[in-house]
């Protein structure tokens, strides 16, 4: 009764999602070495950002039309929280050991769903988030649902545009610069402050796009979402190799397709029914981090770092 | 005339160990000055402090006219101060025609800097051969001519060149202090840190020898390269 091809579109979908939002961390991480563990709660609030957007929205007023002002509103609460985050949490411990930023990204998770469960109204439960009504489309044997076909067309659009960033424009090519040599980078006349600033916000604003996919496909947003997608999209990160944006891209469509096919078939294998079905997906992602960082330390894209002199 | 570089009584400390205890000097504009000296003397301390990469603990940096006073370090370069570190530090991961684009990060003039980098491939031929390689991948001597190139993209006012031969081949270095000798007589004007008091002094108008975080002897490069106990302590003879 599971499709290949169903398995294969809902592992894409999945794995789009968790790639965007991968993006965030590799390219922190590949700056200023933090795993911003409160990228999860970025991703949150942006969710959170376009449902008020909506919900402000005259009734009536075509959710296909609401959708790009819905963005809007996402990036601009989740860049304000991850900008202001760099700015008064992690840059005054850049020099500091490295696990005092690590907790206080730990912290910074904790409070933001806090804040949320407590300042947003009836964010106690989830909140429904609007749905495209319709039939899905059927492609290749597959069902789509009309609001996955967001997070497909977004995922594929923000990545040609922050490939072209990166190697086309001069800011992009001073945060190339930044990741490999930061105090080389400065003396080229790089500000290397405003770079990370850049990388925070473009990771947040991604981590927005993505939100409004999971609202789509999900049909709800709730404070506790982050957690569990920030730390698949972590995995996927650390799965493409870290540092690397197309590898957090690859990651993610990995993961996503790994636990799909996961949920799908491994209950088939003789002696291997107990492990099937959706409760087991977590486990098969999480065990597929540990088989390629047993083979292959550096990420599937990933670079040695031997080069870092 | 003032100079372009005026330092004064500037002192540096990691922590509580001060690595540059009050040295005063300055570059005019056209000279060559080199700073030697063994390791530990402060010579990079004070090339990084003076670029903005460290914060100095006291002192004054007056560079064309402006005291350099909490001048972070990516406009301390839009001022005309060019920084060639310790060590090379060019970007392994880009090609070398990217690296020296890096150089000219703060400039807007294209037709400008693709002549530069022209510029740049007519003083390092090698460079030009190779230019759409990773730059790690080219040798140490390489990647000096590299690292020299990029300085220049800026079309600095002063060149400040770190330990250029560390680490060189006898014949690589040649050719790096020949081209050293090659920009004095275009007319750049060059702070250099060497190890190898003997090419330094040999080029250098003034010549300044550190000591443990202190100037102890100053003078033009010939008469260091011709003092007896800078040819004694430095150039290896009893």
């Amino acid at each position: 009764m599971h499709e290949l091809p169903q398995q294969l579109a809902n592992g894409l979908i999945l794995g789009a999602m968790y790639g965007l939002i991968a993006i965030g961390y590799t390219m922190v991480y590949g700056i200023v070495q933090l795993i911003n563990f409160a990228h999860g709660e970025i991703f949150m609030v942006g969710g959170f950002g376009a449902l008020t957007v909506f919900l402000a929205l005259p009734s009536g007023f075509s959710l296909l039309a609401a959708i790009p002002l819905m963005i809007i509103g996402g990036v601009i609460v989740s860049v304000l929280v991850a900008t202001a985050a760099e700015r008064f949490a992690y840059r005054p411990l850049r020099n500091a050991p490295r696990l005092a930023p690590l907790i206080t990204a730990i912290g910074l998770s904790l409070a933001l769903q806090q804040a949320v469960w407590k300042w947003y109204p009836d964010a106690k439960k989830d909140r429904s988030f609007p749905q495209f009504n319709g039939d899905p489309f059927h492609v290749l044997g597959a069902n789509i649902q009309r609001g996955d076909l967001f997070i497909l067309i977004a995922a594929p659009v923000c990545m040609i545009a922050l490939g072209f960033y990166v190697t086309k424009t001069r800011t992009g090519r001073g945060m190339q610069a930044t990741a490999q040599d930061p105090d080389t980078a400065k003396l080229m006349g790089i500000n290397t402050d405003r770079i990370i600033v850049m990388a925070f916000a473009i990771g947040a604003a991604f981590a927005a796009i993505a939100a409004v996919g999971y609202g789509l496909h999900n049909g709800q947003v709730g404070f506790r979402m982050g957690f569990i997608m920030g730390l698949k999209a972590f995995t996927a990160a650390v799965l493409g190799g870290i540092g690397n944006i197309y590898g957090a891209m690859l990651g993610g469509i990995v993961l996503g397709l790994a636990e799909a096919l996961a949920v799908g078939y491994v209950g088939n294998i003789p002696s291997m029914e107990l492990f099937g079905g959706g409760a087991w997906k977590d486990v098969w992602a999480f065990v597929l981090l540990i088989v390629v960082l047993l083979v292959r330390p550096q990420g599937l894209l990933g670079e040695r770092v031997a080069d870092r002199a | 005339m003032t100079a372009l570089l005026e330092v004064e009584d500037l002192r540096v400390a990691y922590g509580k160990i001060e690595a540059v205890k009050g040295i005063s000097f300055s570059v005019e504009a056209g000279q060559v000055v080199t700073l030697i000296g063994t390791n530990g003397a402060g010579k990079t301390t004070t090339l990084r402090t003076l670029s903005g990469l460290l914060e100095p603990l006291a002192g004054t940096i007056t560079f064309d006219g402006k005291p350099l006073k909490n001048v972070p370090a990516h406009k301390i370069v839009a001022l005309g101060m060019a920084h060639s570190p310790e060590g090379r530090h060019i970007f392994p991961r880009m090609t070398i025609e990217d690296n020296l684009r890096l150089g000219a990060y703060l400039r807007d003039d294209k037709t400008g800097i693709e002549k530069d980098i022209q510029r740049a491939y007519d003083l390092f031929p090698i460079l030009g051969e190779r230019r759409k390689q990773a730059a790690g991948t080219l040798s140490g001597g390489e990647q000096q001519m590299l690292a020299m190139g990029r300085a220049l993209m800026s079309q600095p006012k002063l060149l400040m060149l770190d330990e250029p031969s560390m680490g060189l081949s006898p014949i690589m270095m040649q050719k790096i202090m020949a081209t050293i000798t090659e920009l004095k007589a275009q007319g750049t004007t060059i702070l250099l840190v060497e190890q190898n008091a003997q090419a330094a002094l040999s080029l250098a108008d003034q010549g300044h020898v550190m000591e443990i975080g202190k100037i102890v002897l100053s003078g033009t490069g010939q008469d260091l390269l011709h003092d007896e106990s800078v040819r004694k302590a430095y150039l290896g003879e009893d």
